[in-house]
């Protein structure tokens, strides 16, 4: 049962890849550049899912998928028109296919009355096509190639109780051999029904000289006996009705046998030859070969690598400290050493990275359904759906995607009469962009809509005690608001994707992914929410540093540029703070110990270098620290799986010496500096380790 | 003396079904997922039959039979298409091609198993 | 292990790692210890509570430490030689102990092991839900869980 069961995983895995190799062609065909290769992508795509799931007795997705198919395939041999109207008809179906399927993955059964009016529709199109041609005419057997003398079935009433057997009058003919039939094969099969006879008729035999190459000479007489009826003998000539001559009478009572004959066996060459076959070397233009592996077999050689990247560093540092021993060619050899180490582990990062598309196409489809919901028309614009993201974050991003494009349609479009009084397109625009920037992926949710509200943002932030009524706000501020807990309009629905949910859950997703999400938007033009996301959860590039004589990281990413003071360019204000002047502006200095409850040893009394960062809802800040180290990729590793969040902290790594040092959370300690402790704990950035 | 079943069919699903069919049945089962694959695995391996699938990219079943056929040395060998009940005109065309028998989809161990055994004669 | 296991079920006995913390003796369900270490410095985390040492290092996995007798209210367990790290599976979690010492491994039979008694205190009762009487004195049973969680009701 165990290998039943693994087949239908691998079968609603197939169904996933075929339902995205099935939306692709449809929007390629929608688009109206669909190839005649395209098509026949379409058709195989509803044709694969019917055939698995007839497998699997999933009567309602092979009946669905037959309707679809069946439209598809008068499509393909243009039986069928393509309109516009049609192409909506076939996306829905495209979408109520993959609702079918993940309903009978989990054992249900989609609701009939559902599908009822799509259904409807695919047949009145169907129906149409199989008026003119007949694609599948069930059971009608064309006659084309077939010769043979059926008994009358009159005849086989009257006799189907007297008889004793049957003679069985069998000449193949040439294509009975072309096609790999073997007459003995045949008489096995007769044997296996009673006792038979067999006997070879020579007559039509040519001499050795006349012997012609691909003609048949030989023709039997079976003699059957048997008391089964004469179906059972059709079913064993099944395959070979119309590629020979066959009379099958059955014999009454009494009458003997024909006289002795041999029985013979035709000598078949069973070899096959090695000789290439002629589209030998046709190679296949389909996909790259892929191969399917464990996801946990990969996380556990990232993490090996992860391990050898720090051994590495150990080495590296040792020999650094003993430079005794560090001659130029040793120093090369490291180098190489570490350069490999490094290649493996991009190589190996770049298993767990998939193209954003599948994610992509499953917001046509909520475009699709929300406009369907609100009666608003949209359509979405795809860019960049080729850029590759590690598998854990496009998995996590499935939900923050989803809730902010309904959000888009739900929210940010008008109605189609509201667009054409404003002069606009009354189909409105969703555009999702995905793009690599600067070692993070920027993915943008935009929409051509009349841009936020602020008027109604600002009124409900302020009837909600969110802001104080009498507040000076800019506009960016009052975007902003949207994020802030406890905005959110509707009341709350517990799955992320369901409505109502705020655009605070969204945030936290994506802080969760150690991303930023920032809002834009321009009255009557539209709202653009941006999301950058780190290229992948297992490592970062970081600043080793050493604060209170404690080693940590901050992330290269929140860094602007490191600054080493005179002391005239700090000056204190009020009793405990400090600005640093940096060409004539100021910024505020957070000292990094003091804010983590450090404790400084004489040896550094003050902080010594200053990182100047960029942090999310401060600004500008400059981090005191003790010393610079060196800058180095390092392998993430979660505070939380065995421990919890710290304020500041956003995650932890291993040095080379294979202690452990923590990565400073920079936006989190700058809204502890800013008096903001409480946010700072719930927009703890924590870096989450991939492999959880 | 076991027999060797080459299996081609896009659907790693069916695939997988007739592999495991093929194997309790204890003959030796060759996947392959396309066309052209499915014809170079038959130069390489040699098998004593073949199931071929219709519907397939880069080349359909009848593009395997016919490349099979092609050579003269292997007309003995059975090559069985996958269709489905209302396929009917496919097993004509599949036949006009140099099919040897069909297998109806959704199929179960024991109709492929005796359509196996009525092609290659072989003994389970 | 899971042989071990269904072996003490039959005889209903349990197996326990006694320890001293604070000059008390401890101790914890063997199913529950990976593996015992010797003190090795951690790495510390800011604002932590007293009895979180910090974190450590454990085969590319990051732990945090924990001082037991800290935990319990005893006092900071001083700097030894002889310390070491019992690391134990809590729930999903993996956390590493700090204890003076550890001493034996006990088997005891179930009647051997009693509820701590009432003694007004309802944190104490908690973290050492059982008592077992041993010939030369008694030992208390911890119970991980309680200890993780306190640390975070502190911490948070």
């Amino acid at each position: 049962m165990n290998s039943v069961n693994s087949i239908r995983d691998t079968f609603f895995e197939e169904c996933e890849e075929l339902l995205e190799a099935l939306a692709d062609g449809l929007s390629e065909m929608a688009d109206g550049d669909a190839s005649q290769d395209t098509m026949n992508a379409v058709f195989r795509a509803v044709h694969s899912i019917k055939g698995g799931a007839g497998a699997f007795a999933l009567d309602q997705l092979v009946s669905f998928a037959h309707s679809f198919e069946t439209v598809l395939d008068g499509l393909r041999n243009e039986t069928i028109e393509q309109t516009t109207d049609l192409m909506r008809v076939l996306q829905k179906s495209g979408d109520l296919l993959a609702n079918i399927v993940e309903a009978a993955r989990s054992g249900s059964t989609f609701d009939e009355a559902s599908l009822a009016s799509n259904l409807d529709a695919l047949s009145s199109y169907g129906n149409a096509s199989s008026a003119d041609v007949a694609p599948e005419p069930a059971f009608a057997f064309q006659p084309m190639a077939i010769d043979i003398e059926l008994p009358d079935s009159s005849d086989t009433d009257r006799l189907s109780d007297t008889h004793v057997g049957f003679e069985i009058h069998f000449t193949p003919h040439w294509p009975f051999y072309a096609n790999g039939h073997d007459p003995i094969l045949l008489f096995t099969a007769l044997a296996q029904i009673g006792e038979i006879d067999v006997a070879l008729s020579e007559e039509n035999l040519p001499t050795l000289d006349d012997l012609e190459e691909n003609t048949t000479h030989l023709s039997w007489t079976i003699t059957l006996k048997t008391d089964e009826s004469e179906t059972i003998l059709h079913e064993v000539f099944e395959f070979v009705e119309g590629l020979c001559d066959l009379q099958i009478d059955p014999i009454v009572a009494e009458e003997e046998p024909l006289p002795d004959a041999i029985a013979n066996k035709i000598p078949a060459d069973k070899k096959i030859s090695a000789e290439a076959s002629a589209q030998k070397n046709t190679k296949p233009v389909g996909p790259k070969p892929t191969l399917r592996v464990d996801l946990e077999r990969v996380d556990r050689l990232i993490n090996t690598v992860g391990e050898l990247i720090i051994n590495q560093a150990m080495i590296a540092q040792r020999m650094g400290e003993n430079s005794a021993l560090l001659d130029a060619d040793l120093s090369n050899d490291l180098d190489d050493y570490r350069l490999l180490a490094r290649d493996i582990q991009e190589a190996v990062m770049a298993i767990r990275a998939q193209p954003v598309k599948p994610l992509f196409q499953r917001m046509s489809r909520i475009v699709r359904e929300s406009a369907d919901e609100a009666d608003k028309t949209a359509r979405l614009v795809v860019i960049g759906e080729g850029t590759e993201v590690d598998k854990t974050i496009i998995e996590r991003l499935a939900d923050p995607l989803t809730h902010m494009v309904r959000n888009a349609v739900d929210h940010g479009l008008e109605t189609a009469q509201e667009r054409i009084d404003a002069g606009k397109d009354p189909e409105g625009t969703i555009t999702l962009s995905a793009a690599h920037r600067s070692g993070s992926i920027l993915i943008e949710v935009q929409d051509d809509g009349g841009g936020l509200n602020r008027d109604k943002i600002l009124s409900i932030a302020i009837e909600k005690n969110l802001i104080a009524s009498d507040q000076e706000i800019t506009d960016a501020e009052i975007d902003n608001l949207l994020f802030m807990p406890g905005f959110s309009t509707v009341e709350k629905v517990t799955s992320l994707s369901g409505r109502g949910v705020g655009m605070d859950v969204v945030k936290n997703s994506v802080v969760a992914l150690g991303g930023r999400i920032s809002i834009s938007s321009t009255p009557g033009l539209g709202t653009k929410f941006s999301i950058t996301l780190p290229l992948t959860l297992a490592v970062m590039d970081g600043m080793v540093i050493s604060v209170a004589d404690q080693t940590m990281v901050v992330p290269i990413s929140a860094m602007i540029e490191t600054i080493r003071p005179e002391p005239s360019d700090l000056h204190p204000l009020g009793t405990d703070k400090l600005l640093l002047s940096v060409r004539g502006q100021y910024i505020p200095v957070i000292d990094v110990a003091e804010i983590l409850g450090l404790v400084r040893t004489d040896a550094c009394p003050a902080p010594d270098v200053y990182l100047l960062i960029e942090a999310e809802g401060v600004g500008q800040c400059a981090l005191g620290i003790d010393e610079i180290f060196d800058q180095r990729q390092v392998v993430i590793k979660s505070l939380e799986g065995n421990y919890q969040a710290i304020p500041g902290v956003a995650a932890a790594t291993i040095l080379g010496d294979g202690k452990i040092a923590l990565i400073l959370d920079t936006d989190a300690v700058a809204l502890m500096q800013a008096g903001d402790p409480d946010r700072a704990r719930k927009s703890n950035s924590q870096l989450e380790h991939s492999h959880e | 003396m076991t027999i060797t079943v080459l299996a081609i069919d896009d659907s790693r699903t069916i695939r997988d079904l007739l592999r495991i069919s093929i194997e309790d049945a204890g003959l030796q089962f060759v996947g392959a997922e396309d066309g052209v694959v499915g014809c170079e695995k038959f130069n390489e391996i040699q098998p004593d039959v073949v199931i071929t699938d219709i519907n397939m990219p880069n080349m359909d079943g009848f593009g395997v039979i016919e490349t099979i056929r092609a050579t003269g040395a292997n007309r003995n060998v059975p090559i069985l298409v996958l269709t489905t009940e209302s396929g009917q005109d496919l097993k004509v065309r599949a036949r006009n091609a140099g099919a040897t028998g069909w297998i109806v989809k959704p199929f179960n161990d024991d109709t492929l198993i005796s359509v196996l055994k009525r092609v290659t004669g072989f003994a389970a | 292990m899971s042989d071990q296991d269904e072996q003490f079920t039959e005889k209903s006995t349990c197996e326990f790692v006694t320890f001293t913390a604070a000059n008390q003796s401890f101790c914890l369900d063997i199913m529950k210890i990976r593996e015992i270490r010797r003190w090795a410095p951690v790495t510390i985390l800011p604002h932590s509570p007293a009895e979180v040492l910090g974190v450590m290092n454990l085969r590319g996995a990051v732990i945090p430490i924990f001082d037991l007798a800290a935990g319990f209210g005893l006092g900071p367990t001083p700097h030894n030689d002889r310390n070491v790290i019992i690391v134990a599976n809590n729930g999903t979690q993996t956390v590493g102990l700090l204890v003076q010492s550890v001493s034996e491994i006990l088997s005891v039979s179930e009647d051997q092991i009693q509820s701590t008694p009432d003694v007004n205190s309802e944190s104490t009762r908690q973290s050492i839900p059982e008592v077992i009487s041993l010939e030369n004195g008694m030992t208390r049973v911890v119970d991980l869980q309680f200890i993780a969680r306190a640390v975070s009701q502190v911490a948070a």
